[in-house]
């Protein structure tokens, strides 16, 4: 049953391969999707393009669908696929942080990636910027450490928060973002009207 | 600048997302894993510390973990993902002739504050990154998908820090008004 230890599979070399099929394949979404243009994504935030919202929320609802049905049907080991354990503070204190790098450098991590390999200047700086940015937590880390560890819950998901069998969440998400796609839309024809 | 997406031939968005979410899927399924890229970077970034002041890697317990001694910090499978997305990006862009050198910015503003505004939101966006244990894709995408509480905290609150400073900086990005 899935996932695969893809180690004992192909050994080291061939796990490495197969991570950059995966790459590759999320490189090409993503440049495909217009997100190697950081005016494409910043507008996300001006509501004039929605590409961020929509790309992101589809892909989150597509795969949420297929990892809930896959693992009713008995096909995937949810227990065995890695969630992210909850830090809430330090999660949402570097959300806003983020928030603010991405409006005021038009990028994030991986779209910043895609820049670079089109040769992009902008992405180029960007990226220089996370690499200066990652050292610099490296370094301050020790001085955080206990908010760093603030508000850990653990592998906590959505429906033990809400105490809801995980369909009746999964249905929720599904709504919550077709819900998101039509009020956006609807905002931003009222802001630059009827054209595109 | 409206309809800036459709004039350069990007797919729609939908198509976009539906494929990236089946790819999400599809690693998960088979990996375990999602997907990534700052932590990728991260190691990146520690392997060039490693190379200039190795000894300092190894007193600094954050970065000792995947540098200190012995430890190679390329030796990781985000670090090949990083690779791997640089290469599809470098294709997809290549295919539609969007390989060239240049500066996105916007139209208010000089390619020389635009890098500047670039690699100061580059900063900003690695600490966050490693603060809330993730990027876009590691923790909003992969978490996002998996439904895990922090994950979606950590989404709003991206979604929040931007569009919370937008009209501040609006220079930036808009036409003039």
């Amino acid at each position: 049953m899935a996932p695969f230890d893809l180690v004992a599979l192909f050994g080291t070399t061939g796990s490495y391969l197969v991570y950059i099929a995966i790459g590759f394949a999320f490189g090409f979404i993503l440049e495909s999707s217009g997100f190697g243009d950081s005016r494409l994504l910043a507008a996300q935030f001006y509501f004039r393009e929605l590409r961020v919202l929509k790309v992101m929320f589809s892909a989150i609802v597509v795969a949420m669908i297929l990892i809930f049905w896959s693992t009713a049907l008995g096909l995937l080991d949810y227990d065995e696929i890695w969630v992210k354990p909850t830090y809430l503070w330090p999660g949402i204190a570097g959300g806003l942080i983020m928030g603010v790098g991405f409006i005021l450098g038009g990028y994030c991590p991986g779209t910043s990636l895609v820049s670079v390999a089109t040769l992009k200047l902008d992405g180029a700086f960007f990226l220089l910027g996370i690499i200066v940015g990652v050292i610099l937590f490296g370094e301050t880390a020790g001085l955080i450490n206990t908010f760093w560890n603030s508000g850990y819950l653990g592998i906590f998901t959505l429906p033990e928060l809400l105490h809801l069998e995980t369909g009746v969440v999964v249905l929720l998400v599904t709504c919550l973002a077709l819900a998101m796609f039509a009020g956006f839309e609807w905002l931003r024809r009222k802001i630059y009207g009827k054209a595109q | 600048m409206n309809g800036l997406a459709e004039k350069v031939k990007y797919w729609n968005p939908y198509l976009g997302g539906a494929l990236l979410g089946l790819l999400l899927f599809l690693s998960f399924f088979v990996t375990s894993h999602g997907l990534g890229a700052s932590g990728g970077v991260h190691r990146i970034a520690v392997a060039i510390e490693d190379l200039v002041i190795p000894e300092h890697v190894d007193k600094t317990p954050y970065i000792a973990r995947m540098a200190g001694g012995d430890r190679d910090p390329l030796a990781h499978w985000l670090v090949w993902e990083v690779a791997g997305i640089m290469l599809g990006g470098f294709v997809s862009g290549l295919l539609r002739g969007r390989v060239k050198v240049q500066t996105y910015r916007g139209p208010q503003i000089t390619p020389r504050t635009r890098w500047a505004f670039a690699f100061i939101g580059g900063a900003l966006m690695g600490y966050g990154a490693r603060l809330a244990r993730g990027c876009t894709s590691g923790q909003a995408l992969s978490g996002g998908a998996v439904m895990s509480v922090g994950s979606w905290a950590f989404m709003f609150a991206v979604f929040a820090g931007g569009y919370g400073l937008a009209w501040f900086v609006r220079r930036l990005w808009q036409p003039e008004a």
